[in-house]
């Protein structure tokens, strides 16, 4: 009998620690929570070999609230700490969570420099546009004009996009999901999971204090069908009630245009590959409102996972037996004998 | 040159004890290179030694002008060598610009040795002087020597088949040959090691071999007319064993991959470039084909942060960089001691604030060691006092880390680093072994449950079945480990860490002087690289008869526990430091009133004669 067949396989419940969750009723986390422990249970995730990292905010607090390995760090570091963790250990199971404050403010350079090494582990940014924990100022993420403590007048700083700095930093694996549409936030993390090296996964996180709806517009039940495109590999690029929009290549904009599936030919509907960078970006990049928001997994396609590549190295040059006497006793050595 | 009385065995060679050479030249004239091979024909000839590399910071100066003069000091002799020497004895100038920047190290009379080929109207004026100083009487103090070294080079490599540039590469170790010949040094190794390094390139080899051996007969031949004179340098007997030579920053890499060796644990090194701290990175990531891991780290957060993960799982982390980096770790490091995670910080001090002189020496990040963090958050510090001393200090840190789960400061600084002398190699079989294992009982487990000795916590890592916890910065529950906000808890945290922290001093060795009786006039006390100049002070001052003592300091927190009584017995306490008081304001606050301090902050070492006149002038006023 193997030790897979000895273990009663564990539910989500089995995920859950004796603390009590401490975010805001109604709050987006919630949902999020939930998904991760359904997914550690689908995938056969062991508790010992699991390891939740976060930085600091309200999504932070996430270690705390799963029943496996978990370190809470300080502000923007958690892809450093993941990577001294996997480069000790590359056999565990990291999952990295993060914000829009403290992935791409605080930490944007950790989490450029995780993704373009491909270090192996899930990265959650959960995007409220909102510093949360701090009492609601404007974020990376907030849109221009955004009313918040410390931007009384509007914020005047252009956003960053999460999901197009992941792509612009070389991330192997880029996936857009909503806190509430469980469905498909779960089939994205199980991807994430089963990917090898980095996978960041931007979830849109309605944080019902300080930013409360702010992705109303694509997320709210009247608005997914015309607003939202959730793609799919292989399957065209279509949305709408009746999925009578589409995406089409254009020519003259080197991008994407919507189309019309009842007036336009239906062939003219273009498919998704994960595995193409540059419908990725233009995917990551359409702007609403002339565009629905592309969540899903918009680019998966693996590549040389780091600490992997590291033992490589080691093991290439690696000498058997040779040990660190014989390094220091290497090179230009002499010896003083007894002398009377 | 400290002359001796005494006939040496080459009767016709003057016998001195020690001499301090300084060989100075442009950047691409090859100083280092033969500096080092001073360095081991020294060795070998029986002498004590101590190098230091002096190099330019700037990557590649314009040829000929003083900022891109690169220069490397060696002091060897008969006696015990513990600094590079306070004033050089013979200077090797190969360009004007290389006269100019070093001059003033030599001493009075000292010997002047000079590439009069370099000596073109056109070099003399980049160096800045409007005259040449061979023509002027700026030489006056010192024995001239100038050979035209650059054309007896080109003729000793004539049959080379090496062209122009690549003939006069080789005046450094024409120079050399005839420095070899000065004090009777063998030339066989340097050809052995020639021949090692250009095995694919023997022109290059022969050429080199010719201009030494040409540099030699050099001095044979002139010796006759006595413009320049051979010298015999005096023995010491070294304690028997096998030896090599090793700079600060090896000795320290070394001493990590040691400890990660004696504590059957993997070490991970992960760090940000910077002077003067890059050496140790470098050396580590030649050891991978044993296992080390080197992490070139994005930023300085990023690598201490990396090390603090590496801990977390139960690796040994070790982060290092100089005083602008240690500032960027010091949130990170208290995330370490709130965690309580075994972490290494290793800080190559530097000339600060800021950017200050990144590759001038100084010893002014002892406050910072020991205070740069926000919240009560200490952590042990530990200081190197020589090249050799960073193996030892490396394996005390990793032993105190491991052992009482914490991060530890390790100071070493620029000098140290670059500073090179003989190394009795020891056996690694014969050193402790650090022996602390993983929490792998889970029953009763918490994280912070502790060892009732030492107060370390429980180190249970990722992948330990049944031991799943989760730590961050946030205070903890002394008996459960969750995340707690109670006020008599925090109290209670705070003292459990500092307790922990303070009794780290019962595992460490009682202080005794380096030098001299355990009581008397004066006792010198110092900490990391003021050890050389401070015990050459103490030993010159005590053959005067004088009652004075040296004490240097391992262990900045916590003290060895019987610092204070052993202090208690001389009538004064001074203390050189190389910063504006930090050890003496720290001992003051530790009850220590009587200490007095001398402070150097020039970016350069302690002069022997500097801390001897500090003495000198203590003793007069308590003989009264």
């Amino acid at each position: 009998m193997n030790e897979l067949t000895m273990q009663s396989a564990l539910t989500p419940a089995d995920f859950a620690t004796d603390q009590e969750v401490r975010w805001c009723p109604g709050c987006g986390d919630y949902a999020v929570l939930k998904a991760v422990k359904t997914v550690l249970a689908d995938v056969g995730a062991k508790r010992e070999n699991t390891v939740f990292i976060s930085g600091i905010g309200c999504a932070a607090r996430f270690p705390y609230y799963i029943d496996t390995y978990g370190f809470h760090t300080i502000h923007g570091r958690a892809p450093a700490v993941a990577t001294g963790v996997l480069l000790a250990n590359p056999d565990l199971d990291v999952w990295v969570i993060t914000g829009d404050g403290d992935g791409l403010s605080i930490g944007g350079n950790h989490l450029m420099h995780v993704l373009r090494r491909n270090v192996n582990c899930q990265i959650l940014l959960f995007n409220n546009e909102t510093y949360g924990l701090t009492k609601g100022q404007y974020s990376p993420t907030s849109r221009v004009a955004t009313r918040s403590p410390s931007t009384p007048s509007g914020s005047i700083d252009h956003p960053v996009d999460p999901t197009q700095y992941a792509l612009g930093c070389g991330a192997n694996f880029v996936a857009r999901a909503v806190d509430t549409q469980v469905k498909q936030l779960v089939e994205i993390l199980k991807a994430a999971y089963r990917h090898p090296g980095a996978a960041f996964v931007e979830i849109f996180q309605n944080c019902i204090v300080f930013n409360e709806d702010v992705f109303d517009d694509f997320t709210a039940r009247a608005n997914v069908a015309d607003n939202q495109i959730q793609v799919e590999d292989s399957a065209p690029l279509v949305y709408g009630v009746d999925g009578d929009r589409a995406l089409a290549f254009d020519a003259d904009a080197l991008g994407l245009k919507t189309i019309d599936m009842r007036a336009d030919s239906p062939t003219s509907a273009l498919v998704h590959n994960a595995k193409n960078r540059n419908l990725a970006f233009a995917l990551a990049r359409m702007a609403r409102p002339t565009f629905p928001m592309a969540t899903g997994i918009l680019y998966d396609n693996p590549g040389p996972v780091y600490e992997v590549e590291m033992a490589n190295v080691g093991s290439a040059v690696r000498q058997d037996g040779k040990s660190l006497q014989d390094v220091m006793h290497a090179g230009f050595t002499w010896t003083v004998g007894e002398t009377s | 040159m400290d002359t001796l009385v005494e006939e040496s065995a080459h009767a016709a060679r003057e016998a001195v004890e020690t001499v301090v050479v300084r060989l100075a030249g442009d950047s691409g004239d090859g100083i280092q290179v033969v500096g080092a091979q001073i360095g081991l024909a020294s060795a070998l000839s029986g002498n004590d030694l101590e190098t230091f590399p002096d190099f330019p910071a700037e990557v590649r100066a314009p040829v000929g002008t003083t900022y891109g003069v690169s220069a490397y000091q060696i002091h060897f002799g008969g006696r015990s060598i513990k600094t590079i020497g306070d004033e050089v004895d013979v200077l090797v100038a190969l360009n004007p610009a290389a006269l100019k920047t070093n001059l003033a190290t030599l001493k009075n009379g000292g010997i002047v040795l000079i590439d009069a080929g370099a000596f073109t109207s056109r070099n003399i004026a980049k160096a800045g002087y409007e005259t040449s100083p061979l023509e002027d009487d700026s030489l006056g103090p010192y024995q001239l020597f100038a050979p035209d070294i650059s054309k007896l080079t080109m003729e000793s490599v004539k049959e080379s088949g090496l062209n122009k540039k690549a003939s006069l590469r080789c005046k450094n170790f024409w120079a050399l040959g005839l420095v070899y010949w000065m004090f009777d040094r063998k030339r066989q190794p340097t050809r052995d090691w020639l021949n090692q390094k250009f095995a694919t390139n023997p022109d290059v080899a022969n050429a080199n071999i010719a201009a030494l051996d040409a540099g030699h007969a050099y001095g044979e031949t002139v010796e006759a007319t006595g413009e320049i004179a051979g010298y015999t340098v005096q023995r010491i007997d070294m304690a028997p064993g096998l030896y090599r030579s090793v700079t600060g920053s090896e000795a320290l890499a070394w001493g990590l991959a040691a400890a990660a060796e004696l504590s059957g644990r993997k070490l991970v090194f992960s760090s940000y470039p910077i002077t003067p701290a890059s050496p140790v990175l470098h050396t580590l990531a030649r050891l991978r084909d044993i296992g080390v891991v080197t992490f070139q780290a994005e930023d300085e957060i990023a690598a201490v942060c990396a090390a603090i993960g590496v801990a977390y799982a139960g690796g040994l982390g070790v982060t290092s960089s100089s005083g602008p980096g240690i500032s960027l770790k010091q949130e990170a490091m208290g995330l370490a001691v709130s965690t309580e995670l075994p972490l290494i910080i290793v800080n190559t001090q530097r000339a600060g604030p800021s950017t200050g002189m990144p590759t001038k020496t100084e010893q002014s990040d002892l406050n910072q060691a020991l205070y740069g963090r926000h919240g009560e958050s200490p952590i042990p510090v530990l200081a190197a006092r020589s090249p050799a001393d960073c193996f030892d200090v490396a394996v005390e840190a990793a032993r105190i880390a491991l052992c009482f789960m914490t991060p530890v400061i390790l100071l070493s600084d620029g000098f140290i680093a670059n500073a090179s002398g003989p190394w009795k190699l020891p056996d690694l079989s014969k050193l402790p072994r650090i022996e602390v294992s993983n929490h792998t009982d889970r029953e009763g487990f918490h994280a912070f449950l502790r060892d009732p000795e030492t107060l370390a916590r429980a180190w249970a890592v990722p992948g330990t079945p049944g031991c799943e916890h989760r730590i961050g910065g946030i205070e903890k529950d002394f008996s459960t480990g969750h995340i707690s906000y109670d006020p008599d808890n925090h109290q209670k945290m705070t003292d459990v860490r500092a307790a922990k922290v303070a009794g780290i001093a019962a595992s460490v060795p009682a202080l005794a002087p380096d030098q001299g009786e355990a009581d008397g006039d004066l006792a010198v006390i110092g900490w990391g690289s003021t050890y050389g100049p401070i015990s050459r002070a103490v030993t010159n001052v005590r053959a005067r008869g004088h009652r004075v003592s040296h004490v240097h300091l391992r262990h900045l927190r916590p003290f060895a526990s019987n610092q204070q009584e052993l202090l208690a017995g001389f009538k004064r306490v001074l203390a050189p430091e190389m910063n504006a008081g930090q050890l003496v304001r720290l001992m003051r606050a530790e009850g220590c009133t009587r200490i007095e301090g001398l402070s150097k902050v020039t970016g350069k070492p302690f002069l022997v004669r500097e801390i001897e006149a500090a003495i000198f002038a203590r003793l007069e006023t308590t003989d009264e």
